[in-house]
């Protein structure tokens, strides 16, 4: 998991943060912050207080309670600024998290008020500065913000409560890795803003195997794909299942990573076929190809078009000009 | 000897019956159907990608021209999905407005619905009495907001105007009218001998079938699954209010159009109660900050609009628009299936069978 991160995140990227679901105890939370997407690249400081963060995680491994609070895609941070404060973790962060903040908050001067505000509120909160330290150090002043938000949305004090469908987060991952491939899942997390919806990251090599597990296993039955969506995050590209159960209404998200340069997920239009017409549109304005795919042909555009218009370095070419 | 070949025949793009710029490339061996291949995009306008360099107010009118039978739904996703990643209370009286309108918008769709599919089987008379009725639902709309197809009425956080007066009392008498009018319409349609021989047991496919291929609304009740997504996901006001899910058993045409009709009746009931208990002052706007900026994170919401789930995937990156926005639209999906309710049927059932799908050109194209 913390090779992937590595790859994948690279470091520098000041996109979203993902929580870690903690399928597997401990292991899982070694990986800070799972970052994606890095659409400003003259980050590179931002690299060194993550690892300085490491060192902190397993002085409170509570892997089942890991908390999935509200606060959006970045929860991580949030979560540890509550577990590092529990634990009463020496500041040790502190001098690097107020240097980096400055450097990587190349937001609005907003966001850095409702960092400050959310320091302010923890420390008041929990009397420690470390948990001004953890808020700080996670990822810079953005995720000092989240902090904020959640601890605006639900008040500071509240204790982090385990998620209803934490269980069915380790559950899911659980029978992923036994049926379908130990390595087979990269990330698990709930989604705090989507009602703690349970979102998977599935390897592409493992992901023909695993969604026919989800269709068919009894305790998935994910016999309906509601929705089909790519993302191009800059350093990689995502394609985005909705998966629906409609005897239990359980909706799970499932992502499979690509990389960017020659992107290819395999094709699911044999379980689902509803996938055929939405691979393809993901295929014209986002070039991502879908081995297995019985069509792969453009579906909005031309046959001659040139480009994905979908892509962020998209340019147009209109020959005339 | 007679010599046969086969016959290459394009339906479409410009063609009543295909309701918009849809073609459909067919290949027939005299009468029968052997291939089929839907040709769309004739009106793609880069939705997805012209909404990432706006922010999500100005998004809201380019939803109107996605469904332009429903904007009202349409509307009201985007804004949920952002009101949900936001965390921002929508109240009361809006949330009664949007439910009104919304619940009007469905049954003004199902009316144009049902009036353009008489005419292409060959009914020409329901056609007007349809677009009669629903002349009174665009006018209240019109006087709500000043428009009578692309609405722009809804803002994240509420709505942006509020009920003028008289206009509750207006609805309610369309909603007594319009009970009796279909009563009117069953009379006049629904027992029809040729009618029914057009639409019973044609274009059938079992619940198994509609759920593989994502169907979602009416498609995919008319083959018998309880599934709607007011009541099974309830979102705004739904659950407060009694109404059935009316399904149908063979999943042909026919069930597909009293799945839509008794879903009028259904919207009638919802609305009834709806303006029984609309409150009779509050604000049409939440609190919502000045620049509306989700904080990172993604987000997938559902709605149940005329014609199925639309489904709204937004991307956000903290900034005041969308990273990536993504339109789950129910009339792209759910046309998927025409291939295989076509091929071995003849060639006067596309026209029945394409029309039962119900779908929207510029929702399918985006």
């Amino acid at each position: 998991m913390s090779e992937e991160q590595k790859q994948n995140g690279a470091g520098p990227a000041e996109g979203e943060t993902k929580a870690e679901a903690a399928p597997e105890g401990a292991k899982a939370q070694v990986p800070p912050a799972k970052t994606e997407g890095a659409p400003q690249s003259g980050e590179a400081p931002q690299a060194p207080p993550q690892p300085a963060e490491a060192p902190q995680q397993p002085a409170a491994p509570q892997p089942g309670v890991e908390p999935k609070q509200t606060s959006g895609a970045a929860p991580q941070p949030a979560a540890e600024t509550q577990t590092a404060a529990g634990a009463s973790q020496p500041a040790a962060q502190q001098p690097a998290a107020a240097e980096k903040r400055p450097l990587t908050d190349e937001e609005k001067e907003a966001r850095r008020q409702a960092a400050l505000a959310a320091r302010a509120a923890k420390l008041a909160a929990q009397g420690g500065a470390a948990a001004g330290a953890a808020a700080g150090a996670a990822a810079g002043g953005r995720a000092a913000a989240r902090g904020a938000a959640a601890a605006g949305g639900e008040g500071s004090e509240e204790p982090p409560k385990p998620s209803p469908n934490q269980p069915k987060l380790d559950r899911a991952v659980q029978l992923l890795k036994e049926l379908v491939a130990e390595d087979a899942v990269e990330e698990a997390s709930l989604n705090p803003f989507n009602d703690d919806m349970p979102t998977l990251v599935i390897r592409g090599e493992h992901w023909p195997k695993a969604a026919e597990t989800l269709r068919d296993h009894p305790e998935f039955g994910f016999r309906y794909l509601r929705n089909v969506a790519g993302v191009d995050h800059e350093t990689h590209m995502e394609v985005v299942y909705h998966l629906l159960n409609m005897d239990s209404g359980d909706t799970y998200c499932v992502k499979v990573r690509t990389n960017r340069d020659n992107p290819s997920v395999p094709s699911v239009v044999s379980v689902w076929k509803t996938a055929d017409w939405q691979e393809r549109e993901i295929y014209d304005l986002l070039g991502i190809a879908f081995p297995g795919h019985p069509d792969l042909r453009r579906i909005m555009l031309p046959d001659d078009w040139v480009g994905h218009p979908l892509r962020k370095d998209y340019v147009p070419l209109d020959p005339e000009v | 000897m007679i010599r046969t070949e086969e016959l290459l025949l394009n339906v479409g793009p410009q063609h009543p019956s295909t309701h918009g710029v849809l073609r459909v490339v067919v290949k027939l061996d005299g009468e029968i159907i052997t291939h089929v291949e839907p040709v769309i995009g004739y009106l793609h306008r880069g939705t997805e990608k012209l909404a990432e360099s706006l922010n999500y107010t100005q998004i809201i009118p380019y939803t109107d021209r996605m469904d332009y039978l429903s904007a009202m739904t349409n509307n009201y996703v985007l804004c949920y999905a952002v009101e949900k990643m936001m965390g921002i209370e929508v109240p009361e009286r809006a949330e009664f407005l949007r439910l009104i309108v919304m619940e009007l918008q469905r049954i003004a769709s199902h009316l144009v619905w049902w009036g353009t599919y008489l005419l292409d089987i060959g009914a020409l008379s329901p056609f007007l009495f349809a677009f009669n009725d629903r002349e009174r639902i665009l006018q209240l709309f019109n006087e709500l907001c000043g428009a009578r197809l692309t609405y722009n009425y809804m803002r994240v956080g509420g709505v942006k105007w509020d009920a003028p007066e008289g206009w509750i009392d207006k609805v309610k008498a369309f909603v007594k009218d319009m009970k009796s009018r279909l009563d009117e319409y069953h009379n006049l349609v629904s027992g029809n001998e040729i009618f029914l021989a057009r639409v019973k047991g044609i274009g059938a496919y079992d619940a198994e079938t509609a759920i593989q291929y994502g169907l979602s609304g009416a498609n995919l009740r008319c083959t018998g699954v309880k599934w709607d997504l007011r009541k099974n996901e309830p979102y705004c006001i739904y659950d407060r209010f009694d109404f059935d899910i009316p399904v149908g058993q063979n999943g042909d045409c026919y069930d597909r159009y009293y799945v839509r009709t008794e879903e009028i009746r259904q919207s009638l009931r919802i609305l009834e109660q709806a303006l029984e208990q609309f409150p009779p002052e509050g604000e049409t706007m939440g609190k919502v900050p000045r620049a509306i900026r989700p904080p990172a994170g993604e987000v997938y919401v559902r709605i149940e609009s005329p014609r199925g789930e639309i489904g709204c995937y937004i991307v956000s990156k903290g900034k005041a628009e969308p990273y990536r926005l993504k339109f789950r639209r129910p009339s792209f999906v759910n046309l998927q299936i025409l291939p295989k309710l076509l091929v071995g049927e003849s060639m006067t059932n596309l026209v029945t069978i394409l029309g039962g799908i119900d779908i929207v050109l510029g929702e399918v194209d985006c």
